[in-house]
Parts: structure tokens; C-alpha cells; sequence
């Protein structure tokens, strides 16, 4: 049996331990029609041009864990930023470690989906949210679509300033068969409010699971989210995350996504603008080594006039590893002064690394700014002759470079624990302390 | 201090130096002059180790040690800088965290520990002001958008604060107005002493107002053609050079 028929079969059993009367679950039965018959990507699709999923779709992975996996603090702490505060909210192998997270229902709810979808004041809310932005052609939006029961769920009220971020973690502890996972966090901000955001998944133990993640973000009228997502899994661990982001007029939102580790990863990044006087800003550090495969897909949809979206992501690639960029800017006729940036820069350190870099504009409104801009060099010798002259030796000439050139994704970073913990994690990819943080 | 004997040089397979002897002492000041294209970059880059280089010939000593096969890095470690004519923009890398960087890769060469943060402030803030630099010149990126003059004088204050025993200046003067010109000399006369060298390389006679050489050099298609006081280069700034290609 294909792990697409699995898919489809279990269902009936992931039907005995979730409400069936919650109107969430006509939305699951639909999703799970539309990726019956839309099945996985391949290659075929023009978005999936670049990346295969052949190898992961023919394995065999468990839906659910049998046994608990006995986690502990130990275990998980190191891949957590602990010297300042922040809620938490910690999954193991896909079920929620109460223990292990810190949530709040204290004036914003911090919590868990399975409760807001199982408790009647959430109702509202979830009727009014969810899945009202992910559209229907995606696959595998609609496969974790269909499987909804667990991930975060963050509501922060009109007017309402957390001091401290969200961390989403999600762990699998490789002591039980491969996985596969499917988180559905849902994030609500409302009108004048904010958060920020640092999304993590992470192996504990080397074993070949999958994830499939969805996040819908809701960015209401003059609301600022800030996104991180650190993507530094073991080489054995797959995930694709597709994040649908909802803007309304006058919101900022932000995402950084740092892709340095993980077997594959496929980041689908949509946002659509839905008023006037929003801000997008995409950006992405990948560093790559081995066998390692980097997928990013972003689209942003300009739908309203005099909004503005800025794109940057850098990668750069050792040995056998392959970047992917493909990013789309549609601007609609109606969406005029729009200001739309987009820049793909990347350094190939080995010959047998890889990049495709495919920016895709489509312009139907005629009084806009766009732009795009796509490198794909080495490092510039003459750079490394001058740093060398100067007694920086070889292997710290091209650390220097490195950071040089990673640095305008890095200094938009707002926490600075987060940042130094980016750093740390680019000082041990390059096996270099160059003794000072960018 | 520096002793080059026979030195004959290659890029891509063209040969540019043929046969070039010099020899420095210790606390002396040379000027390298010579038409275009004779030489006197390439004569920087191989003293310096640049790669694309291809020695053929001939040696290069270095406190009597020959370093011909020493790296860019390791030549560095043992006191040879190089002022670039036209120095390397590297972007997102601040000239402090790039001058903390050098100075500290080249003490760990010799054994020594990081020099520490004030000490490193302290000298920083030192030899800005010797070269009239503005601090917050010190936090941009490392010559992005520097102009001309700010990229040379960023030369030398590297120069300054890496105390090099050889400092090989590659037309540290191009592209400078006067008064940068003489801020310019000015530290580099200031950095001079009778334990450390330099070779001016150069066009024109004005920078050797400001730096004095003992010795002027001409070198014509890879060769050192004459060797006189300063007032050589004062004859080549009346005459220009086609009274040595006769007499060559």
C-alpha cells in the first residue's frame, strides 16, 4: 500500500478520537477529498520543479505514537533560547508535554489547538479563522488540513503588547517508528497588537520522520508580528511548512526563516495583503552541507494599493547540497503603488553545489515599483586575497566573508538572545569563532 | 629586512617580472616608479603572496628567511603588509570587527593571547585619530561606499594598527586630493621608525615630498633599470622615463 492509500485509510481511525460534530470536521472530510484526488506533488508541478518528494512518499511512517516517548527538560533545552523569558508551548512526537511548555489563557490565549477546538468559547474564533485562508489547489495544505487535531494556537487581543515571544517547539523523539507529523498552529493577532514568534522543529535522535507542517497567521489592522523559524534538524529529518499569512490594512509582518540543516525542506511562504498600507518582509539565511536540500517558495499577492514588500534570501552551499528559490510577486490591477522587492543571492562553495533561482513577477497594475535581482557566484577571491594579507588565515578569511555576506538577513533579527544563538549556530557551521557577534 | 634576488614572475603563463633584485635595510624607505604595466604591482602582489602569481625564479628573503613558499596569512604573521591601490569592499564586516580579526589571528600565529577589548579600543581610537578618521567611520562595513581617499586612508590605518616591519604602499597616493594625500603621509611618516621599512610605489614625485625615500627605484618591463637618491624621482617628474629606456 502506497503512503498516500495509508493516508486516505487511516483516516476512519483518526475519526475515533476526535468530535466528529465540531464544524472543523466538515472542513477535514473536504480536505481530505481534495488531496484524494489531487494526491502529492511531483515533479510535474511547476512549483515542485526542483524538489522531489519521491523519496519521502515511499516510505512507510506511523500517524500517530503508540507509547509515550519520555521526554524530559534535559533533553530538550539545548534547542530552546532559555536565558530570557517566553512562553512555550512543546510538542512530542505531535501530542502536546504540558510540563514542558509554559502557555497563558492571561488576558491573550497561549495554548494549544485540540483546546480551542474542543472547548465551546473558542468556537467563535476558530468558525471566523479557521482555514479561511489556505487555499484549496495546495496538496498538502489540504492532506494537514484533513488530519487537524494538534499545533499552537495563539490569540493575542485587540491592543494587547506581549513582553515576551512564543516558542513553538516541536520535537520528535525518534524512539518510536518514523513519523508523520502535522501540526496546524493558528495565530491571531488583532487590531493594534503584537507578538513574536520562534517556530523550531527538531530530531532528538537520528531517525528518517517527515512533517508536514501548516501555520495560518491572521495579521488584523495595525497589528506587528514578528516570525522566526530556525530550521537546523538532523540530516536524517524532512519537513515542509507551508504558512498562509492573512494581512489587514496597516500590519507589519515579518518572517525569517534560517534553513541550516534537515534532509529536505520545503518552505511554501504565502502572504496575501487584504487593505491598504501593509508590510511583508521575507527573509532567509540558508547554509547548506552534505546532501541537503533547500526548498523556498514564496508568493506574495499585492491585492490592495500603496503597500510594500521586501524579499531577501541568501544561501549559500557546500559540498552536495542544493538550494531552491522560487519566488512569485503578483501584483492585481487594483493594487497600484505597490513597492515589491525581491533579491536571491547566493554562493555556490563547492563544485558540486547547486542553485535554482527562479523569481516570477506578474504585474497587472501599471503605477508600481518592483524589482528582483538573482546572483549565483562564489567567493570573491580578490576579497580573500585582501583578508589573508592582512593574517587572517584561510579557513577565518572565509568565515569572515561568509558572515559579511549573511549579515543583512541577521541584523534584522529583533531579539538578541535569538541572534546570538543564530550566530553561534553559523560560528559552528563554519567551524569558526570569530570571537564577536554580527 | 628584504632582500629580492632574481625574481622573475608569471600570470597566466605572461611573463611580467624578469629578473627584479632589491634590497631594503632595516629603518630605510624605498620608492618603486616605473611607467605603466612595468611591474611595480606585481612586485607588491608577490612580495605580498598573492596566489595568481607564479614565482619562476629567483627568491624573496624576509629577515634573512627565504618566504617563497609562505602564504598570504603566514607572510602577514611575519610583519609584510600590503596598502591595496584599490582595496576590497567587503560588505556586512565592520572595520573594527575586521582590524580585531587580523590583529588577533596574527597574535595567535606568534603564540600570544587576544589582545583585550580596552586595549584593542585604546589603539583603535589611537590610530583613527593619527589618520583623522571619524569613529563612526569605524562601524560601517568594511570600504562599502568608502569613497577613494576614505579607502586609502582605511589602508593605512590598518597599517597603523597591524605595526607591520614591512609596509609595501601600492599607489597609496591615486585618487587622493591634497589634503587627504597629506593626512595620508603624514601617518605613514608617523608609523616609520628605524626598526620598520616601506616601499612606496608610485607615480608621481608629490608623495615623496611627504615621504622621503632613501632610495628610488625604476623598474621597466620587469626589471629594476636605476637606482638613485630622491632627486630620481624628482628628474622623472621634469623628463618622464624614455631617457632610461635609452640608456637601457
Amino acid at each position: 500500500m502506497s503512503f498516500q492509500d495509508k493516508l486516505l485509510d487511516s483516516f476512519i481511525a483518526f475519526e475515533q478520537v476526535i468530535d466528529l460534530d465540531n464544524p472543523v470536521h466538515t472542513v477535514r472530510k473536504n480536505a481530505l477529498k481534495r488531496f484524494e484526488s489531487d494526491g502529492f506533488p511531483t515533479k510535474k508541478d511547476e512549483l515542485w520543479k526542483y524538489t522531489s518528494l519521491k523519496s519521502i512518499i515511499q516510505k512507510d511512517y506511523s500517524l500517530s505514537v503508540k507509547s509515550n516517548p519520555n521526554v524530559g527538560l534535559k533533553d530538550i533545552e539545548k534547542y530552546s533560547i532559555n536565558d530570557i523569558d517566553s512562553y512555550k508551548i512543546v510538542f512530542v512526537d505531535g501530542v502536546f508535554n504540558p510540563f514542558l511548555s509554559n502557555t497563558t489563557h492571561d488576558g491573550m490565549d497561549i495554548c494549544v489547538l485540540s483546546a480551542a477546538l474542543s472547548k465551546t468559547k473558542y468556537k467563535k474564533t476558530i468558525t471566523k479563522y479557521f482555514n479561511k485562508i489556505v487555499p484549496d489547489d495546495q496538496s498538502l495544505a489540504s492532506l494537514n488540513t484533513s488530519y487537524t487535531k494538534e499545533g499552537a494556537y495563539i490569540h493575542i487581543p485587540k491592543s494587547v503588547l506581549p513582553e515576551d515571544p512564543v516558542q513553538i517547539l516541536h520535537f520528535s523523539s525518534g524512539k518510536n517508528k518514523p513519523l508523520w507529523l502535522q501540526p496546524r498552529n493558528i495565530i491571531i493577532v488583532e487590531e493594534n497588537a503584537r507578538v513574536e514568534i520562534i517556530e523550531r522543529h527538531q530530531s532528538l535522535r537520528s531517525h528518517d520522520g517527515a512533517t508536514n507542517s501548516l501555520t495560518e497567521i491572521y495579521a488584523e489592522k495595525n497589528s506587528f508580528i514578528d516570525y522566526y523559524k530556525i530550521q537546523n534538524d538532523i540530516e536524517t529529518s524532512n519537513l515542509i511548512d507551508n504558512t498562509f499569512i492573512d494581512q489587514q490594512r496597516d500590519s507589519n509582518v515579518r518572517v525569517h526563516t534560517f534553513s541550516f540543516g534537515g534532509k529536505l525542506t520545503r518552505n511554501n511562504l504565502n502572504f496575501y495583503h487584504k487593505g491598504e498600507n501593509i508590510q511583508s518582509t521575507l527573509k532567509g539565511l540558508t547554509m547548506l552541507e552534505g546532501d541537503q536540500h533547500v526548498d523556498h517558495n514564496t508568493l506574495v499577492n499585492h491585492a490592495q494599493p500603496n503597500c510594500e514588500s521586501h524579499q531577501d534570501y541568501k544561501g549559500i552551499f557546500s559540498e552536495r547540497s542544493v538550494g531552491v528559490f522560487n519566488g512569485k510577486i503578483l501584483v492585481d490591477q487594483i493594487a497600484q503603488k505597490t513597492n515589491a522587492f525581491q533579491q536571491n543571492n547566493n554562493i555556490l562553495i563547492d563544485n558540486k553545489a547547486k542553485v535554482n533561482s527562479k523569481p516570477q513577477l506578474e504585474i497587472f497594475a501599471d503605477d508600481v515599483k518592483c524589482s528582483h535581482g538573482c546572483t549565483i557566484g562564489q567567493l570573491d577571491k580578490e576579497a580573500l586575497f585582501y583578508l589573508k594579507s592582512r593574517g587572517i588565515p584561510d579557513k577565518e578569511a572565509v568565515a569572515l566573508l561568509t558572515y559579511g555576506f549573511a549579515n543583512s538577513i541577521l541584523k534584522s533579527v529583533n531579539i538578541p538572545s535569538l541572534k546570538k544563538r543564530i550566530n553561534s549556530l553559523i560560528s559552528k557551521k563554519l567551524g569558526v569563532d570569530l570571537g564577536f557577534d554580527l | 629586512m628584504l632582500e629580492i634576488d632574481n625574481l622573475h614572475c608569471k600570470i597566466d603563463g605572461k611573463s611580467i617580472l624578469k629578473g627584479v633584485n632589491l634590497k631594503i635595510k632595516k629603518g630605510e624607505i624605498h620608492a618603486i616608479m616605473g611607467p605603466n604595466g612595468s611591474g611595480k604591482s606585481t612586485l607588491a602582489n608577490v612580495i605580498s603572496g598573492h596566489e595568481d602569481y607564479e614565482v619562476t625564479k629567483g627568491s624573496i628573503y624576509f629577515d634573512n628567511k627565504e618566504i617563497n613558499d609562505l602564504g598570504v596569512d603566514e607572510r602577514a604573521h611575519e610583519g609584510i603588509f600590503m596598502s591595496f591601490q584599490y582595496p576590497v569592499e567587503i560588505p556586512g564586516v565592520t572595520v573594527t570587527n575586521f582590524i580585531k580579526t587580523a590583529i588577533n589571528e596574527t597574535r595567535k600565529s606568534q603564540g600570544l593571547e587576544d589582545m583585550s577589548s580596552s586595549q584593542m579600543l585604546k589603539k583603535i581610537r589611537e590610530k583613527a585619530n593619527l589618520l583623522d578618521m571619524d569613529s563612526n567611520f569605524l562601524s560601517r562595513s568594511l570600504n562599502e561606499g568608502f569613497s577613494g581617499g576614505e579607502k586609502k586612508r582605511n589602508e593605512i590605518f590598518q597599517m597603523a594598527m597591524m605595526e607591520p616591519k614591512l609596509a609595501v604602499l601600492d599607489e597609496t597616493d591615486s585618487g587622493l586630493d591634497i589634503d587627504a594625500l597629506k593626512i595620508v603621509a603624514n601617518g605613514v611618516v608617523k608609523c616609520s621608525n628605524d626598526d620598520n621599512s616601506v616601499i612606496v610605489i608610485t607615480h608621481y614625485q608629490r608623495l615623496l615630498d611627504y615621504i622621503v625615500p632613501d632610495k628610488v627605484h625604476v623598474i621597466m618591463d620587469g626589471k629594476v633599470v636605476k637606482t638613485g637618491n630622491k632627486d630620481l624621482a624628482k628628474k622623472i617628474e621634469v623628463v618622464g622615463y624614455d631617457w632610461l629606456k635609452k640608456s637601457n
